[in-house]
């Protein structure tokens, strides 16, 4: 009970900080709207290329896009902790008996909504370029959106809450992410890889996230990937809540 | 509660590492502490003396290295969130986030502890203006000047109304109309049953304020009593003398003298300890005088809490702390 109440109040107060102050949200949509606008163009030429899978340009360029937003967005939420612990603000919760998990959780919980909206806005904008919408799919891609963020967040809370600070935090959180991203196949699908590539990528959790999505995006329902993706994500992110949820209730600093 | 001490401390250490092999920093040394409820207790000590460690100990932030530490009630190892409930801490610096409202923050901190929207927002509002900040409730903290921003952090650590409370330099950083406002606030607490356990390096604070005193240094209490027990231990007055560059001979003539209780030097300044200033000032000029010693100043005064800390520790608080 007193776990889901606090969620509920640090979730509360950490949305309305966000909005007040939404320069990042805004930043965090803005890159993703020009891979739109700049790069989506240069794939109505590729997609009829060898080793595309099938489906629209932009129903499968749509998912590495939102997947790669997903990411970014929850990647660096770590830096606004850390500007909170320099304000005392963490250490002055810790004092409290407030449930150390709300206090990761809480915060998770704002990164998701946050990329949830990001999401709807670039699915929107899609449909002028193309995009076809297939409801179901995308409502249970947003679903393994919101893993995406339930599973980086954490990291990227528990590496500032070990870090302290921006300066450490930036290079960290990109040796992370990047390899991440472009070992998922979200800017041209992994079928195009060679085969030592696209071994490395299976184990890259993110490969499974953008299979998943782009085979809900085209309503290839009965695609093994959506299972496979969801199972991978729901796992990594039950551990890395884990793990935040005890990384701020040691934090010691 | 009432004869059973709220704060006890048992051999507390807390060591941290260095950086590299630069060795191990002992900031808390083996402190052994009571507390009584009710009062206002005071840590007095210079800068790295170990107080900031200990009371981030006592507030279940840091564990120790060694010895045991029951506040309320509780161990704070074993039972940290019973501690927890009872207690509030506010830091050194910080503890308020600048994008979000004085009143906000006192109401998110007061649901932490359980109350109710209303409730929050009522006890929030009493804060407020107990504290001056009514005007200001409704702006971001990062238009807060300096003075402002420390109320309101320490307003947040009283929102649940604590049983215990911990202040670490309350005063710090607070024009002098701010100061005797906040040592009022922290005596009404004490009104109202809360105990306040408080560190400071001015010695006026621990000596208005403060009930008891542990005097801390380099992690070890070196002292400890009321105000007023501390300095009855150096009894009589003080003289001190400016030496004129003869501090050696100064000291030794004068610790052949029998109304002389006890001479030091530091900086140039000789200090005797002697039972009847006024008698005894006469009597020394009479003598230096004789030895063609003239001395620069010459000053008496009672026992300060400064001439505590000098005695037991050999430096002047005043001089470490600036
Ligand atoms: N996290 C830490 N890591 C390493 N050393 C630390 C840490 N915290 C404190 N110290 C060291 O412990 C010693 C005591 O520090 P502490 O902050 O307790 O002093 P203080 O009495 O509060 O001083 P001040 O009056 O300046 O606030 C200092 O030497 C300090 O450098
Ligand atoms: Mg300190």
């Amino acid at each position: 009970m007193r776990t889901i109440r606090d969620t509920w109040l640090i979730f509360d107060r950490s949305l309305w900080l966000t909005l007040r102050n939404p320069v990042w949200v805004i930043m965090g949509v803005m890159q993703p709207i020009l891979y739109l606008l700049l790069f989506g163009p240069l794939l109505k030429n590729i997609a009829s290329m060898p080793g595309f899978p099938p489906g629209g340009a932009f129903n499968v360029f749509v998912p590495g896009i939102l997947v790669m937003t997903a990411l970014f967005g929850s990647a660096f939420v770590g830096f606004g902790l850390c500007d909170e612990m320099r304000e005392g603000v963490v250490e002055r919760m810790r004092v409290t008996p407030m449930s150390r998990v709300a206090m990761l959780l809480g915060r998770s919980l704002r990164d998701v909504v946050i990329l949830e909206a990001q999401a709807v806005i670039l699915v929107v904008l899609s449909v002028p370029f193309g995009l076809e919408l297939k409801i179901e799919g995308i409502v249970v891609a947003f679903g393994l959106l919101a893993l995406i963020g339930l599973m980086m967040s954490p990291v990227s809370y528990v590496l500032a809450l070990v870090l302290q600070s921006e300066d450490a935090l930036a290079p960290v959180v990109n040796a992370v992410a990047l390899p991440l991203l472009l070992l998922s196949g979200v800017m041209l699908p992994m079928s195009l890889a060679p085969d030592w590539l696209q071994k490395i990528a299976d184990v890259n959790p993110l490969y499974h996230a953008v299979a998943a999505i782009r085979a809900l995006f085209n309503a290839n329902y009965g695609d093994t990937e959506i299972l496979i993706g969801t199972a991978v994500l729901a796992v990594l992110a039950v551990i890395t809540i884990w793990m935040g949820a005890r990384a701020f209730s040691r934090a010691a600093a | 509660m009432n004869g059973q001490p709220i704060i006890e401390t048992v051999g507390l250490r807390r060591t941290f590492k260095g950086r590299g092999k630069a060795g191990e920093v002992e900031a808390v040394a083996g402190v052994d502490l009571q507390v009584q409820a009710g009062r206002i207790f005071g840590f007095l000590g210079p800068n790295g003396a170990g107080k900031t460690t200990t009371l981030r100990i006592l507030a279940t932030l840091l564990p120790p290295t060694a010895g045991t530490a029951r506040v309320v009630g509780f161990d704070v190892a074993k039972n940290p969130d019973r501690v927890r409930e009872r207690i509030g801490y506010v830091a050194q610096s910080g503890g308020s986030y600048r994008s979000s409202t004085g009143r906000d923050e006192l109401i998110i901190q007061g649901r932490l502890f359980g109350m109710s929207k209303a409730v929050a927002a009522v006890r929030a509002q009493e804060i407020l203006e107990a504290l001056d900040l009514a005007e200001a409730g409704d702006r971001t903290c990062g238009t807060y000047s300096g003075g402002m921003r420390r109320r309101l952090n320490i307003g947040i650590g009283m929102v649940h109304r604590p049983a215990l409370l911990f202040l670490d330099e309350p005063t710090t950083g607070l024009d002098p109309q701010a100061r005797a406002r906040m040592w009022e606030e922290i005596r009404r607490l004490r009104e109202t049953g809360t105990t306040v356990f408080l560190t400071t390096h001015y010695l006026e604070e621990a000596d208005a304020l403060c009930d008891d005193l542990a005097i801390i240094d380099h992690g070890r209490i070196v002292a400890e009593g009321s105000p007023d027990e501390l300095k009855r231990e150096i009894a009589g007055d003080i003289v001190t003398i400016g030496a004129n560059g003869h501090s050696d001979k100064i000291v030794e003539l004068m610790r052949a003298q029998s109304f002389v209780r006890e001479a030091s030097m530091e900086d140039g300044l000789v200090r005797l300890y002697v039972d009847r200033g006024e008698e005894a000032v006469p009597q020394v000029l009479r003598l230096l005088d004789g030895s063609g010693l003239a001395p620069s100043t010459m000053n008496l005064h009672r026992p300060s809490l400064d001439d505590v800390f000098l005695k037991k520790t050999g430096r002047s608080l005043r001089e470490s702390a600036a």
